[in-house]
């Protein structure tokens, strides 16, 4: 124990010895766990809100009518094993009446798995025509009873309400970007004019913002059998929304449901594939910038130590011969980068966590892939946590590395040498 | 404190060669036994291995043939912990240069052993140090840094340094190399001292042969061989 008091006096001298230097690493130190933690409670906010916003509004699952592959032909079904020489030219796909065949039977079944709510629905583009504006969206068939299971539209309902849909005729509900354009307001009316050719007049019975800006800008929501007649499809839906408990559990259960009905069911994370591979590059990126400030502060302490070993070597023989064994002397230069890391890492949390407040009382205007007027931060102590391992590790091996030389070191070449 | 001389320190066929390129033999083939409670002193030429024959003995090389017994025990084959275990209790080391760590005052250097060995409590480390310290004179700068001394005091707390843990032998390589007349005889004299009332060891390497004509014993080296 005394040991260890002894080696922390001289450890601590070297550090008085260089204060300035030491300050400048214990900086380039904090700077690198701050900004980690900054950053990521900035983009885990935005991804997050993100996912949680996509996880809520839409469904986890959506059956399409529509098949991955083509059917094949009869002729390479009959002859179809690999390697036949047959080649089919000029085939046109028949064309089908589009929808969910058996869509009941299909319900009935998928009902009884556990955990999962289900919501038929027919979607379909639309033309609204209000004033002189013509805008084009994905209008949904939705039973508000069935919807509220399956998504929190109702919670992104910023005007009119969701089951004022059962007591209008022909009703509406808008995105928010939606209204904007068509400069419509709840209880204008607007005229639709579906891909069927069929017109009518609908009402504007709510307005949704979700602060999704595609789906804000893109969709509405009708009854299901309003959409029905609109498309002139009675009875016909073509995509089944489904809702998980658990909405990691997603993935595998579309490829179970696509197995067992063929027809393309579709998980959120597939469907948002682009924006979630998105989030994977900027977190390379993140832990790329972050990793090289940290780079940085570890060179520093790295230089610092290599400097004090450099200056001390005299010191060093002397503690050598007079019976201090490596691990010793290397204790003496460890514990100085580890102490430079400690206080480092505990400046760059309160770094972190004031950049982290002062991001998030910024406000910024935006209009992107999510339309926000704020940054959406996230306080997880799993970042101060991994901010502090990545620091201390860092810290530790910068250390080590001119500790081991430190260690080695031996007594006779100093000694040899040093005169005056 | 055997009145009958007891071997402290012998060497058999001691041999070091640099394995260098061209192989530089450092010592060869050195065979002596140093009584405990003797003065001796390692002289000859510069680049005759009398420092090289001196790091052996302290353990703080090893020999490339032959073997060093120290205290009774072949310490040729040990462990780097327990060669350091061995210089810090029974070896105390006095350079040319004085070594002192600067950022200590002249008390805390004196202590640095003495608490890397933690044998006695922190009171009386303090009390043993400042008595040491007050032997050699230098009661009065127990709370100065090394660079507020003379090179004469300095050298002085080197061997106060040295004797701390109370060791059976005190390897001293050129201690008065740096100092004048006056103060190379103090030191001399220090070490007389050590030998006639602690009883300690004291090899000494030197090139000054009116210093070591003062020694108990005198072990001339030329080209590294034992020649007187």
């Amino acid at each position: 124990m005394s040991t260890r008091n002894l080696l922390f006096d001289i450890a601590m001298t070297h550090l008085y010895g260089r204060a300035r230097q030491t300050l400048t690493s214990i900086i380039g130190v904090a700077l690198g766990v701050g900004f980690f933690i900054a950053m990521a409670a900035m983009m885990e906010g935005f991804q997050g809100f993100f996912t949680q916003k996509i996880i809520d509004v839409s469904p986890h699952i959506v059956m399409e009518d529509e098949f991955r592959e083509r059917p094949r032909q009869p002729v390479s079904w009959f002859f179809g094993y690999e390697g036949t020489a047959i080649s089919l030219q000029g085939i046109k796909p028949k064309e089908e009446i589009r929808g969910i065949k058996n869509a009941e039977r299909i319900i009935n079944t998928l009902s009884q798995m556990p955990g999962l709510h289900i919501s038929p629905t027919l979607e379909g583009q639309i033309f609204y025509r209000y004033g002189s504006t013509d805008v084009s969206s994905s209008l949904k068939g939705i039973e508000p009873r069935k919807e509220k299971k399956i998504t929190k539209l109702e919670n992104d309902i910023i005007a009119g309400q969701l089951d004022d849909l059962l007591t209008h005729s022909y009703g509406v509900i808008l995105g928010s970007g939606l209204s904007d354009d068509l400069n419509a307001k709840v209880g204008d009316t607007l005229t639709g004019i579906s891909v069927a050719g069929i017109i009518k007049k609908m009402k504007v019975v709510g307005i949704f913002h979700t602060g999704i800006t595609e789906l804000d800008k893109n969709v509405s929501y009708s009854l299901l059998k309003d959409v029905q007649v609109l498309q002139n499809r009675a009875n016909v839906i073509n995509g089944i929304r489904f809702a998980l408990d658990d909405p990691d559990m997603a993935e595998e259960v579309s490829r179970q449901i696509e197995g067992q009905f063929q027809y393309k069911s579709v998980s959120w994370q597939e469907a948002n594939e682009g924006i979630l591979s998105v989030f994977v590059i900027q977190d390379t990126i993140r832990y790329a910038t972050t990793g090289a400030i940290l780079l940085v502060a570890c060179f520093g302490i790295f230089n610092i130590i290599s400097t004090v070993i450099n200056e001390k070597a005299r010191d060093i023989a002397i503690l050598k011969s007079m019976g201090f064994t490596e691990g010793d002397i290397q204790w003496i230069f460890i514990f100085q980068g580890v102490l430079i890391g400690v206080v480092g890492m505990i400046l760059g949390w309160a770094l972190g966590y004031g950049l982290s407040v002062a991001l998030g009382s910024i406000r910024i205007k935006m209009e992107a892939i999510i339309t926000t007027e704020h940054l959406y931060i996230v306080y997880d102590v799993m970042h101060y946590f991994w901010g502090g391992v990545a620091c201390m590790f860092a810290a530790t091996v910068a250390a080590w590395l001119p500790a081991r030389k430190a260690a080695l070191l031996r007594p006779v070449d100093i000694v040899r040498g040093a005169s005056g | 404190m055997s009145e009958v001389s007891s071997v402290l320190i012998e060497t058999r066929n001691l041999t070091r060669i640099l394995p260098l390129e061209v192989p530089v033999t450092l010592v060869e083939d050195v065979s002596l036994s140093i009584d405990a409670g003797q003065f001796v002193s390692i002289t000859g030429p510069s680049g005759s291995g009398k420092s090289s024959l001196l790091y052996l003995l302290g353990l703080l090389d090893q020999p490339s043939e032959g073997q060093v017994f120290i205290d009774g025990q072949d310490v040729t084959k040990l462990s780097s912990q327990d060669l350091c275990r061995i210089r810090l209790k029974k070896l105390g080391f006095v350079f040319q240069f004085h070594f002192l760590l600067s950022e200590f005052t002249i008390l805390e250097n004196v202590r640095v052993p003495m608490r890397k060995l933690a044998k006695w409590p922190e009171k009386e480390q303090i009390e043993r140090a400042e008595k040491i310290l007050e032997d050699l004179g230098m009661e009065d700068h127990l709370h100065k840094h090394p660079f507020q001394l003379s090179g004469g005091q300095r050298q002085r707390v080197a061997v106060a340094r040295a004797v701390a843990n109370e060791p059976l032998v005190v390897l001293a390589d050129e201690p008065t190399g740096n100092l004048d007349t006056k103060n190379s005889d103090i030191v001399r004299d220090i070490f007389r001292d050590l030998v006639r009332t602690h009883r300690t060891t004291v090899v000494m390497v030197t090139h000054d042969l009116e210093l070591a004509a003062q020694t108990d014993r005198r072990v001339h080296l030329v080209d590294g061989r034992v020649v007187s």
